[in-house]
C-alpha cells in the first residue's frame, strides 16, 4: 500500500476494561495490519495486564476483547515486546499471559512466540529504534 | 517539517485537545505543514456542533473549525469511535439510521487507515492524550 | 536517534513522569506540560530521580508553569522553561515524539 516502510510502536501503558484505551488502539493496529509497515508493540506498567490468560467478561456485560491478541499473529504483526520489571512488580510471570504465537512462513510454517520478554533497558532501546510511536 | 496531530481527548475534560491546537497553532506560524489532526477515543467529540460552552470561555470546537478552515486542514474524527459516541456526518446518518447529524463544521468522518496513512506521510507524530 | 518524551501528567497522580525516565535515553529531551510541570518543581518527591537522569535535557512548558502558579524560581535546577514555539522546535530538533500520557 505503500513504499515507505517504518518502524511503528504502539505503547500500550493502561489495563483492559477500566478504559477503553486497550481496545481502541488494538483496532489501529489491526487496520495498521495492512500497511505492511514493521510493527512493534510494547506493554509497560498496566499494559502487560492486557495479556492476562483468561479473562472472562461474562458478568460484566463488556465485550471480551482478549481473543484479538492471539489473531495478531496472523495479521503479521508479531513483535509484542513484555517489560520484564513490569510483570515482576506485579508479582506476575511468562505463564501468566496468553500463549501469542505466530507461524513464520520462511521457516517451514515454524509456530514462534509472539511476546517477546524484555527489560526495561532492551525495551529502551527497541523504542529508540522505532521511527513513530502511536500511545493510547 | 511535516506535522501528524493525534488528539485522544475530548474537549474541556481534559488539557490534551487545548494543548494539540496551541501546538498546531505554533507549528503553522513558524511555517510548517500539518498535513492531519485525528482525533480517536473520546477526541472524536472535538467533532461535534452542538456545543454551547459559556461564553467568556474558550469555544473549543469552533477553535479547531476556524484554525481548520485558516490553514485548509484535514480534521478527521476517527468513524468507529464516533460511532461509539454519537458523533454523526450525513452518510453516517443515512447509513445507521439516525435521524439528525452533528458533525461540525471543517471535520470530517474517516477511518484509522487515515491515522495511519498519517503516521507514514508525516515527518513527526504528535500525539496529544491523558 | 534522539526522542523528544512528553509528559503531561502530574508524577503524584500517575507515574507517567517515572516510566518515562525509564526510558529516556542519554541525549534525549523531557518536555513536561499540562498537569506534567509539577513534575518540574524543586524539593519534591521526584525532584531526586529529574536530577538524576544523566544526559537528558529537561524542559517545561511557560505557558502551563504561569497557568498553575508556578514561578520559574520554583523550579529544579537545568529545567528549561519553553513556549509552544519552543514545543514545537523541540520536536523538529528530535528525530520522534514518544508521548507517556
Amino acid at each position: 500500500m505503500s513504499e515507505t516502510i517504518k518502524k511503528f510502536m504502539y505503547l500500550n501503558r493502561r489495563a483492559p476494561y477500566g478504559t477503553i484505551y486497550a481496545w481502541e488502539s488494538l483496532e489501529v493496529v489491526l487496520i495498521g495490519a495492512a500497511f505492511d509497515q514493521d510493527v512493534s508493540l510494547a506493554f509497560i506498567g498496566d499494559g502487560v495486564y492486557q495479556l492476562l490468560e483468561g479473562q472472562d467478561t461474562s458478568e460484566s456485560g463488556m465485550k471480551n476483547f482478549s481473543t484479538t491478541y492471539k489473531a495478531l499473529g496472523d495479521y503479521d504483526v508479531t513483535k509484542l515486546y513484555v517489560e520484564k520489571e513490569s510483570l515482576e512488580e506485579r508479582g506476575l510471570t511468562l505463564d501468566d499471559l496468553m500463549p501469542l504465537t505466530w507461524e513464520d512462513e520462511d521457516d517451514d510454517w515454524a509456530e514462534k512466540d509472539s511476546i517477546r520478554l524484555v527489560s526495561r533497558d532492551e525495551l529502551a532501546d527497541v523504542l529508540d529504534d522505532q521511527d513513530i510511536v502511536y500511545s493510547f | 517539517m511535516k506535522f501528524a496531530i493525534q488528539v485522544n481527548e475530548g474537549p474541556y475534560q481534559h488539557q490534551a485537545t487545548d494543548s494539540a491546537y496551541q501546538f498546531a497553532k505554533a507549528a503553522l506560524d513558524a511555517g510548517h505543514e500539518i498535513m492531519r489532526v485525528f482525533f480517536y477515543h473520546d477526541g472524536v467529540n472535538n467533532g461535534t456542533n452542538l456545543t454551547t460552552p459559556p461564553q467568556d470561555d474558550r469555544n473549543i470546537v469552533n477553535r479547531w473549525s476556524e484554525l481548520g478552515k485558516a490553514h485548509d486542514l484535514d480534521l478527521v474524527v476517527c468513524v468507529a469511535a464516533a460511532q461509539r459516541r454519537g458523533i454523526v456526518d450525513e452518510g453516517e446518518m443515512q447509513r445507521n439510521g439516525k435521524d439528525a447529524q452533528n458533525i461540525a463544521d471543517g471535520f470530517r468522518i474517516s477511518g484509522l487507515g487515515q491515522l495511519i496513512e498519517a503516521g507514514i506521510q508525516s515527518e513527526r507524530l504528535v500525539v496529544f492524550g491523558d | 536517534m534522539s526522542t523528544l518524551h512528553t509528559v503531561n501528567k502530574s508524577p503524584f497522580e500517575k507515574n507517567s513522569l517515572a516510566d518515562c525516565l525509564g526510558y529516556a535515553k542519554e541525549g534525549s529531551a523531557v518536555l513536561m506540560y499540562e498537569d506534567g510541570v509539577y513534575g518540574a518543581m524543586k524539593g519534591n518527591a521526584v525532584a531526586e530521580k529529574v536530577a538524576a537522569a544523566s544526559g537528558v535535557k529537561f524542559y517545561a512548558l511557560g505557558p502551563d508553569l504561569k497557568a498553575r502558579g508556578i514561578s520559574e524560581e520554583k523550579l529544579a535546577e537545568g529545567i528549561e522553561v519553553v513556549d509552544y514555539a519552543g514545543f514545537v522546535n523541540l520536536a523538529v530538533e528530535n528525530d520522534k515524539v514518544s508521548a507517556w500520557v
